[in-house]
């Protein structure tokens, strides 16, 4: 077996022709409310632990649950983003004992869910179908404290119920994802419409948003599910990726050696790059699930849904057509880049103001990852203008447009105060002559045809003025001198 | 009484489920008391409920919904108080292996 990139065998080979890989995925993410599903305690992440609990996140008897209407809402929001049937739907008890939920059992909705059968559109164009998403409360969380270093000695655990209760939309995916990139595509798209409804942060990395994911093979052109296993613990993007493509090869090295997959679940370990399997007692679950008894169904009235529907923004796929529109020529992954990091608004605004679309496009997905700032639409349609007139070079506007996002302004006093004063045709003529004297030599050869001298002319140039000199100028004087010497030889 | 269709076996695993410990003679009693109350479902699986819209639950109301509006929290000085063990404003507990399910 080979040995693969990340040193694990199989991995990082090329994939399997003869096999397909089936993904469906689960995703939970924390909905933005101020309180927690079904009591006024804060849902807040981090604080110290246990202060934000009540009666209710503690399970204490006699403490009845009363559902949050802000919660309802925002999972309304997500059903018809995307394009599910809002229905009639109830709550019921899924039973199980583990201290991270203290009364016991998790209230959660199985058998009616809020949101049956919608689709979410890849960037692609190709259109995933969600099963259901449904409202379910966060449970607490446990930290294991080890035992002194003894082995005989087990340890214990701590538990802080900040969480349990927060409210969670889980997303279930029909499974027709069919790799490792379309997966991540889906979870970042998801994410990014979660986002822009404004129903959760989608912050992997505070726990916000997490993923399961449904993973089997089956033989290339059959219509057959093969048995399937779930991967927990995929706290990113990347790790997605990894233990999708690491799953996958795993079962396909079972398969084509004639041994089973076991249907379980397993663990994916970002340390090793491996999926481990959970002992298969603990995944003997009989959750019990029946009607919570202490609260009500729940069912929007089409009135409500209609006016959620009127309230809801401009979706990803919506903004990315938009600004494609505005900028025809620009390529999709930027398109995509800009509606991502929510640049997409500044972008059409400074287009508008007559700025070239490739220019804007440019620095808004390399040069301003961290944010706008202070930047205005104004000022970066101004910038581009500059830019495009050849007052200031590419470095020069970069340089600006730091300023700009920092403490705002106007672009020609950021340049003004950089130094940036454009250089006067005289300036840049008696530049280059200079540059020519001094290098006959090259002068000779790049009047030869030896074409990549004009980088050693352009480079000159710029180092003699520390950027100031404009490259294209530079490069446009330099043709001039060359055809009035043979003009005149 | 025909032959029992829930077995000492189903009955033990639901016990389990529920960290009940059971005699065998609760075992025994129990699974028979079990078997009567699928009696009863069967009486009520008979009934014609052709037309009938299902209950869902026995009151006959929805959406009871409240404000999304922060309330008060408990002090934790207090609710570690009555913990049976407590660390660093945490509840203590026996070691808990693998996975939350």
């Amino acid at each position: 077996m080979s040995t693969g990139i990340l040193g694990v065998p199989g991995l990082g080979a090329p994939a399997d022709t003869e096999w397909e890989t089936v993904v469906g995925l689960e995703v939970h993410a924390e909905l933005a409310t101020e309180t927690k599903l079904f009591s006024a305690s804060p849902n807040r992440f981090g604080g110290e632990p246990n202060t934000h609990i009540d009666p209710v996140s503690l399970g204490l008897p006699g403490s009845l649950p009363v559902l949050n209407q802000k919660a309802v809402e925002l999972a309304v929001r997500v059903g018809l983003a995307l394009d599910c049937r809002i229905q009639r739907s109830v709550f019921a008890r899924k039973n199980y004992f583990y201290p991270d939920m203290p009364k016991d059992f998790q209230i959660s909705q199985y058998d009616e869910p809020i949101n049956t059968d919608g689709w979410l559109e890849l960037p692609s164009g190709k259109r995933i179908g969600i099963e259901r998403a449904h409202l379910e409360e966060d449970t607490g969380k446990t930290v294991h404290i080890g035992g002194g270093g003894r082995i005989h000695e087990a340890g214990y655990s701590l538990v802080d119920y900040n969480r349990a209760g927060v409210p969670l939309i889980e997303i279930v995916s029909r499974p027709e994802l069919r790799s490792a990139s379309e997966a991540r595509q889906y979870v970042a798209e998801l994410r990014a419409i979660l986002v822009a409804v404004g129903a959760s942060d989608g912050k992997m990395e505070e726990g916000s948003l997490r993923v399961d994911c449904n993973v089997s093979v089956r033989p290339r052109g059959s219509d057959r599910l093969g048995a399937r296993c779930e991967i927990k613990n995929v706290n990113s993007l990347r790790s997605l990726g990894r233990a999708i493509e690491y799953e996958a090869r795993r079962q396909i090295d079972l398969l084509s050696s004639g041994q089973p997959v076991e249907q379980q679940t397993r663990h994916w370990n970002e340390d090793d790059g491996r999926t481990h399997a959970l002992r298969s007692k603990e995944q003997d679950y009989d959750y019990r699930y029946f009607p919570e008894p202490d609260l009500l169904p729940l069912d929007p009235s089409a009135k409500w849904v209609e006016q959620i529907r009127r309230g809801l923004p401009a979706l990803p796929r919506d903004r990315r057509l938009r600004l494609a529109e505005a900028a025809p020529s620009v390529d999709a992954g930027h398109i995509a880049l800009a509606v991502e990091c929510s640049l997409d608004e500044l972008a059409l605004a400074a287009m508008s103001g007559g700025a070239v679309p490739e220019r804007v496009l440019t620095h808004v997905v390399h040069n301003l990852a961290g944010g706008p700032g202070q930047l205005a639409a104004e000022a970066l349609a101004d910038l581009v203008q500059m830019e495009e007139a050849g007052e200031l070079t590419a470095t020069q506007a970069k340089k600006v447009l730091a300023v700009l996002v920092d403490e705002g302004g106007t672009p020609r006093q950021a340049a003004r105060e950089l130094g940036f004063e454009a250089m006067d045709a005289g300036e840049l003529e008696a530049l280059v002559d200079g540059l020519i004297a001094e290098n006959p030599d090259e002068w000779s050869r790049w009047c030869g045809g030896e074409a990549k001298l004009a980088g050693f002319f352009v480079g000159r140039a710029m180092k003699a003025t520390g950027g100031r000199a404009d490259g294209k100028a530079v490069t446009l004087l330099l043709n001039a001198r060359r055809s009035c010497e043979s003009g005149s030889a | 009484m025909g032959q029992q269709r829930i077995t000492r076996a189903e009955c033990a695993h639901v016990a389990a489920l529920a960290r009940l410990e059971l005699t065998d003679e609760e075992l025994e009693r129990f699974a028979a008391q079990l078997d009567e109350l699928l009696d009863h479902v069967a009486e009520v699986e008979a009934l014609d409920v052709e037309g009938l819209a299902p209950t869902m639950h026995a009151l006959p109301i929805a959406n009871v919904l409240r404000p999304d509006v922060p309330g008060e929290v408990l002090d934790r000085d207090e609710v570690m108080a009555a913990a049976p063990l407590a660390e660093d404003g945490q509840f203590r507990v026996p070691p808990v292996l693998g996975e939350a399910p």
